[in-house]
């Protein structure tokens, strides 16, 4: 009699049970989609405004390269090749092609249809090769900024003439340059092969790319060997129930949640004041952010290290495996990709991190690409950041396209994770 | 009565010592049947724990871990060419008396071992003491099949390659080999030697520990319960290696089961709470035990 009727009592609930269970379920595919769709509208909106900035307007201008304009009399001389003012052969081509113009301002927009890099072009063009000189060439310059962003569509001609950054006669030059097939689209190199520049046409990231290069593996190869050490040695060596090691556990795990720019007052305070690190440069920028990553790849590690078997340890300790050798042959091997993960989740932040490089000199405007790590450069998220505060509109697209290339980057080294795990994992 | 509480069983502490029991253990036979158990008196241990060819030998041992102490006063030896098997309930010490042998406690940092324990007359608790060198001469076979991530032939060359006992391919292979048919899987493995040791069923699994631990030439084969965890014919096909590695091994066997106790060893070592209650021949202590909590666990009345 009891029995069925707790069959009874079971039965009636089990509705209700289903029920939940089902609205869970319903609840974590609704915040999958929502985090998705808001993923989807992220990427869409920097693909979307940065996808302009990897094309880049170039102009087709004639120029007579003459030597009493640029003043000079011996070709083999070097230093003339070098300073002779090859804006002026640039402007007298542009005028050539539309006499005529009267006003200073006119004059300027004029000179402004192409870059200023347009002289350096020429000037690299002639101390390769002298003999051009009274010869008449013809190349493709970068199209200044404001030709750049009404080619991409992104000026609107019908706008009255005060509101807009192009007026009508610089309109009527642009219609001038497309009818002769003088103005073309192409790939944006330039965005890849040049450092930062005021013009917002000439700015590449190299510098940014390289920098953060430099900067990550200063970074890697300080956190991961020290980290790691770390790990094993709190894990397999360190004496249990200590005082000392629990107050420096506690520590670790505080410094992971410590706000990011109290490293960058660390670093300008202990590295550059006291130990002279050179500022802006990327070994300042790897020693602050080591400082960043190292407790998030201990713990990370201490966790992979502490989930091997104990049944592996004692079994090479058991076959006279000294301790030293059962972590270097065992534990280390087996907790390798989990320590892998950790590295790179702290990687990741580090690539990202923005504030605490702003206290050790990183966002110092750098044109020069770096070489090494101590050069002076900043790091792309930093490019980012000193873009978006550009006023130029062609900056605008820039910034996305640095946010794309940065994302490229986290993606190559999740990658290149993924493939190290994997080969670690495959000792079964 | 409090005294009763105090020692659950699988609590190695706080047993009775003879001055704190004053009920006559005749009253407590009387008794409860599972609480009989705790009222009879270990006075020392009965039997024959000491032997004239000891290859291993342990007086006075105490084991501690922290404040609770899991070993009292343990006197054994253990007979060239023997099996001794170690039985007794759960938690009453004898797994920590085998680790005792080949230092294994050394790992657990609470852990603290007192006592004199030889291996050859050596002390193999003295300050000279290598515990690589000791482990490399006192093998040690565990409960759960452990056989590293690697291939079988990289499982069983581990240790020889550890202590640089083969000096070139060839020997290594021979050797490899040669564990491999002792330990009575060569047939079995020998065209998947690169293969994962980790593949192999359980019970091959256990075999290759053996090879493993017979592949470093070990003096003594300490085993931990070796085959708990396996199904009865593995658990035949082991036994019946124990038997033939006896020739050349010393061999301690803790175990559970009381017939594998009977079947494979010449004496049996009866552990009860820390204490060694008695030792006798295996004959003896399954037909003609010495001691009442003996014969309780034989029997079947607690364990």
């Amino acid at each position: 009699m009891s029995n069925s009727n707790s069959t009874e009592i079971i039965r009636a609930g089990l509705k209700k049970r289903y029920a939940r269970e089902k609205r869970f379920r319903l609840f974590g595919i609704a915040s999958l989609m929502i985090s998705f769709a808001f993923l989807l509208v992220l990427l869409f909106t920097i693909v979307s405004k940065g996808w302009p900035a990897f094309q880049q307007t170039y102009v087709k201008l004639d120029i007579v390269l003459d030597e009493t304009v640029l003043k000079v009399n011996n070709k083999s001389d070097e230093d003339a090749l070098f300073s002779a003012n090859y804006q002026k052969v640039v402007r007298e081509s542009l005028n050539k092609m539309f006499p005529g113009v009267k006003g200073r301002k006119q004059k300027r927009d004029l000179k402004n249809i192409v870059s200023n890099s347009a002289a350096y072009t020429i000037r690299d063009d002639v101390l390769e090769n002298p003999d051009l000189l009274g010869t008449k060439q013809t190349y493709w310059f970068l199209a200044k900024d404001d030709i750049d962003v009404f080619m991409k569509g992104k000026i609107d001609r019908d706008l009255p003439e005060d509101e807009r950054r192009l007026k009508d006669y610089q309109f009527e030059w642009i219609d001038k340059l497309i009818e002769e097939d003088r103005l073309e689209k192409r790939f944006n190199t330039v965005l890849f092969t040049n450092g930062d520049s005021r013009e917002p046409e000439q700015a590449g990231m190299k510098g940014a790319i390289m920098g953060s290069l430099f900067t990550m593996l200063v970074t890697l190869m300080l956190s991961f060997p020290i980290a790691v050490a770390a790990a094993a040695y709190l894990e397999e060596f360190a004496p249990q129930n200590n005082k000392w090691v629990d107050i420096i556990e506690i520590n670790i795990n505080n410094l992971a949640a410590v706000p990011s720019i109290v490293f960058g007052l660390l670093g300008l305070a202990v590295y550059i004041n006291y130990f002279g690190v050179p500022r802006s440069t990327p070994l300042i920028g790897g020693l602050v952010l080591t400082l960043m990553t190292l407790p998030t790849i201990i713990i990370a590690s201490r966790a992979a290290i502490k989930s091997v078997p104990p049944s592996i340890k004692e079994a090479a300790i058991g076959l006279g495996a000294s301790r030293i050798q059962t972590l270097f042959q065992h534990t280390l091997p087996l907790a390798m990709p989990g320590i892998l993960t950790g590295t790179i989740i702290g990687m990741a932040q580090a690539l990202g991190e923005t504030a605490p490089l702003l206290m050790i000199g990183m966002i110092a405007f750098v044109a020069e690409v770096p070489t090494g790590v101590l050069d002076p450069s900043t790091v792309m998220p930093v490019q980012i950041y000193l873009w978006s505060d550009s006023p130029e509109r062609a900056f605008t697209e820039r910034t996305s396209a640095a946010i794309m290339v940065l994302l490229g980057f986290l993606v190559a080294m999740n990658l290149i994770a993924i493939m190290l795990r994997k080969k670690f994992e495959r000792r079964w | 009565m409090t005294d009763v509480i105090n020692t659950m069983p699988g609590m190695p502490r706080a047993v009775p010592l003879e001055s704190e029991t004053p009920k006559p253990a005749v009253d407590a036979i009387t008794g409860e049947k599972h609480r009989s158990e705790f009222d009879v008196e270990i006075n020392g241990t009965v039997g024959k724990p000491l032997v004239d060819n000891a290859k291993m030998s342990s007086r006075n041992c105490d084991v501690f871990y922290g404040d609770k102490q899991a070993i009292f006063g343990v006197d054994l030896d253990i007979g060239n060419n023997e099996i001794i098997a170690m039985i007794g309930p759960s938690g009453c010490g004898k797994s920590t008396f085998l680790r005792v042998l080949n230092r294994m406690n050394d790992t657990i940092s609470i852990c603290r071992v007192t006592g004199e324990h030889t291996l050859d007359g050596e002390d193999i608790y003295g300050k000279k003491t290598d515990p690589v060198l000791l482990r490399a001469r006192v093998g040690m076979v565990f409960q759960k099949p452990n056989p590293f991530p690697k291939s079988i032939y990289d499982n069983v060359a581990y240790g020889a390659r550890l202590h640089g006992l083969a000096s070139n391919r060839s020997e290594l292979d021979d050797l490899v080999e040669a564990s491999l048919i002792k330990a009575g899987l060569f047939k079995e493995v020998k065209d998947d030697l690169q293969k994962p040791g980790t593949g192999l069923s359980g019970g091959q699994q256990q075999r290759l520990c053996i090879a493993r631990a017979i592949a470093v030439d070990p003096e003594v084969i300490l085993m931990d319960e070796p085959t708990s965890a396996l199904d009865p014919i593995a658990t035949a096909t082991i036994e019946e290696l124990m038997d033939e590695l006896r020739s050349n091994y010393t061999i301690a066997i803790v175990t559970h089961s009381m017939q594998q106790a009977a079947r494979v060893s010449q004496r049996t070592a009866y552990f009860h709470m820390g204490k060694l209650v008695e030792v006798n021949d295996t004959d003896k202590v399954f037909t003609n035990p010495e001691h009442q909590l003996t014969e309780n666990y034989i029997t079947g009345r607690f364990g």
